[in-house]
């Protein structure tokens, strides 16, 4: 590869040709500041945090798009510097509503720590006209307050290049310029798909999911209510981050604790209800398999995904495993078999859970959710939710207990808890399908080549004689090319599992939000995955269909997979939506 | 939130419509084919409501919002459709320090709607515009081809009643 030969801040450095100002100085131990840049997503130059002085130029540059030259001598620090980026950050905060003190992003605000590393001492400066922006409050996931919004089009990027779907996106020009919906709509107009990836991306508070953690205490403190709560696989292995742990650090001993201590009646497992789930969706793809049904069987695990496909794809609703999410069996089981078990009326049990997920709040209000004649899950929080909710009454998080999950609903296998990372789910179903087909042991469990980073990936399964292909896909753009593929008739595929956020769970749009500065650098999604596949490795059982309370279930009361009972508690049912209006 | 849409119902005709899929077959293929086909269906239609950018963004697969957000950006284009009577009121410098403005929120008031909009029996629509070239008459006001010149906020109602 060609080098050139640069000077940053007087240091001469050899940097590969075509490297950026921004990555070049990275070499050289220097963290250029940034605030727009978000890499391969949002590479546009427009905020003027990270400019730098280069010998020669006319102007000060952006230095995350600017590429290096031979002999170019580069200052990231000089007072000319320093002043753009502080005058920069004093205009942001002239059009910006600076209630930092009651903001859902104080502390871990990337503008707010960018005016504390730049000494911006009077917020105020360039006092003058102000937009004033009523929120959009109208999806049922999240508000959108542009009163908090800096235009760096981080948010409208990942919606429109990352989940190709476009529905929110600059209008106006000059001052009036907005980050909003055509023609104003709500969010919950459109056919915005609830995935919470433009929140995780936000650098402030303009994006933020609705907070339930009110309702979930009130609930806690009604001595009527049986409050159940149930924790998504991908909480675990990112719960840690808002608590300063590193990326990837697994805390579901910690998590148990928090959650007895925060005074839940039960804390059970998500886990459980996806080992549920391979135990339905495997028995239904056997059966489409065996008897001629549509294919490829596509998973229904991602609410996300699920709501992409009936506003995009609405013809092939038909491939859809018509199995309900993880939570929402988990719900329907609680309300239905756990209540009959206990004794309890089903309308006193507040079924809450602990997603990674912004698109789940949507879920939980769909139709033909509710097994019990009561909705399957009363309610969503995210896993920030849960560190907020942590955080207000006060647990240490860090020095506690690690401990278990409460029976039955608290057993799970490996096979479950990798349900978080993208590839997880066909991996579980994968082990089960071929270990029912064949009637023979799996002697290793691991599929690798379904897991991965990787948006797209493919691979071919021999089981008991016939070939099964099989794709994994995650982030909706990329979904959208595997279902074209489908769509035009010439798709070897049997078994898609589909996730929409890039990555899976994981990288949910409810996980906590690290800065672009974090974002960058690391693969965050590899690293929360890892703290997943590591559990499942440690873990005796690591087969859904090797879970004695599942078992246990099916004998007491649903019979069999895919029995008319599962099909009545634990299925359900999709309907065709536009994209526009008109 | 307030959806901006015509207050005006939209009347577009069949024939509209198929010269609109005309175009967008014609151009659909093309590189940058987006800001082409968004002028021509302006000249079809005379401005771009939401039923006509959801044609487009349709046809094209582009999501609406980058539609309307470059419909907004550019004030070639305009999401209102022009009234029977077309009125322009000047703000250019000569017209503004001779009381333009206070033209302007007086027409705003009587035909309760905003600059750029269209009144909702079609009959007026209200544009502020730079200099038209009679700053001598300042300040200047233009119905269609009409010029009414040194006028007065109360000179307003009397000259719109000439159109009802």
């Amino acid at each position: 590869m060609e080098k050139v030969n640069i000077k940053i801040n007087g240091i001469p450095l050899e940097v590969p040709a075509g490297t950026t100002i921004l990555e070049a100085a990275k070499l050289a131990h220097i963290d250029i500041p940034t605030l727009c840049f978000l890499k391969e997503i949002n590479e546009i130059g427009a905020c003027r945090i990270c400019v730098v002085e280069v010998k020669g130029a006319r102007s000060l540059v952006a230095s995350c798009v600017y590429p290096v030259s031979e002999g170019m001598e580069i200052r990231t620090d000089s007072p000319k510097v320093l002043a753009s980026r502080k005058q920069t950050l004093e205009l942001i905060l002239s059009d910006h509503d600076r209630k930092c003190l009651s903001c859902v992003r104080s502390g871990n605000c990337e503008l707010q720590k960018l005016c504390n590393d730049l000494k911006v001492e009077d917020e105020t400066v360039y006092e003058g006209e102000r937009n004033h922006y009523e929120p959009d409050s109208s999806s049922t996931h999240m508000v959108r307050d542009n009163n908090k919004c800096i235009l760096c089009r981080r948010c409208s990027a990942v919606c429109d290049h990352v989940q190709g779907i476009g529905v929110i996106g600059a209008n106006e020009r000059g001052f009036t310029t907005n980050i909003a919906c055509a023609f104003d709509m709500g969010l919950g107009e459109t056919s915005c798909v609830s995935c919470g990836q433009c929140i995780a991306v936000c650098p402030t508070g303009a994006l933020y999911e609705k907070d339930y953690t009110e309702d979930v205490f009130a609930a806690i403190n009604d001595p009527e209510k049986y409050v159940v709560v149930q924790t998504a696989p991908a909480v675990r292995a990112a719960l840690g981050e808002a608590f300063g742990l590193p990326i990837g650090t697994n805390v579901q001993g910690k998590m148990v604790a928090a959650l007895r201590r925060l005074g839940f009646d039960k804390v059970f497992d998500t886990d459980f209800a996806a080992d549920l789930t391979i135990m339905e969706e495997a028995t239904e793809f056997i059966d489409r398999v065996q008897n001629g049904g549509k294919l490829p069987l596509i998973t229904s695990c991602s609410p996300g995904w699920i709501k992409y496909c009936e506003h995009y794809y609405p013809d092939m609703l038909d491939n859809l495993s018509s199995c309900k999410s993880p939570q929402q069996m988990f719900g329907a089981i609680t309300k239905t078999y756990y209540a009959r078990k206990m004794g309890l009326d089903p309308k006193n049990i507040v079924m809450v859970s602990v997603m990674p997920c912004t698109a789940k709040k949507f879920e939980i209000k769909r139709d033909d959710q509710d097994a019990a004649g009561v909705p399957d899950v009363d309610i969503s929080i995210t896993t920030r939710e849960l560190a907020r909710m942590i955080e207000r009454v006060g647990l240490n998080f860090l020095s506690l207990p690690d401990e278990e999950f409460d029976d039955p609903l608290g057993r799970s296998t490996g096979a479950a808890v990798i349900f978080g990372a993208s590839g997880g789910v066909m991996e579980a179903a994968l082990r089960t399908a071929v270990e029912t087909l064949t009637n023979e042991e799996l002697p290793d469990p691991v599929f690798s080549e379904v897991r991965g980073t990787d948006g797209i990936k493919k691979a071919t399964y021999n089981v008991a004689g016939m070939d099964v292909n099989v794709a994994v896909v995650s982030g909706l753009s990329n979904a959208k090319v595997i279902l074209d593929e489908i769509q035009s008739g010439n798709s070897p595929y049997h078994l898609v599992e589909i996730m929409a956020c890039p990555g899976g769970c994981v990288n949910g749009g409810g996980q906590p939000q690290q800065p672009a500065s974090v974002r960058n650098n690391t693969d965050i999604r590899a690293l929360r995955a890892k703290a997943l596949y590591d559990q499942d490795a440690s873990m005796k059982i690591r087969k859904s269909h090797e879970n004695s309370a599942v078992k246990k279930l099916y004998e007491e009361f649903l019979e069999a997979p895919g029995s008319h009972k599962a099909h009545e508690i634990l299925h359900t049912s999709y309907v065709k939506r536009a994209i526009n209006p008109y | 939130m307030g959806v901006k849409q015509s207050t005006v119902p939209f009347a577009g005709t069949n024939e509209q419509y198929e010269k609109l899929l005309k175009v967008i077959a014609d151009h659909k293929d093309e590189k940058g084919a987006l800001m082409p086909i968004m002028q021509k269906a302006q000249e079809i239609y005379g401005y771009l409501p939401i039923e006509v950018q959801s044609i487009i963004s349709n046809e094209l697969n582009v999501p609406l919002e980058k539609i309307y957000g470059i419909a907004t950006f550019y004030s070639q284009f305009s999401l209102n459709p022009k009234g029977k009577y077309v009125i322009s009121i000047c703000l250019g410098t000569a017209c503004y320090v001779k009381g333009a403005g206070d033209i302007l929120l007086k027409l705003k008031e009587l035909l309760n709607i905003s600059d750029g909009e269209c009144t909702p029996d079609g009959k007026f629509s209200l544009d502020s515009c730079r200099c038209i070239g009679a700053c001598g008459l300042a300040p200047v006001m233009m119905i269609n081809d009409d010029v009414y010149g040194k006028i007065t906020p109360d000179d307003i109602e009397g000259i719109l009643a000439k159109y009802k």
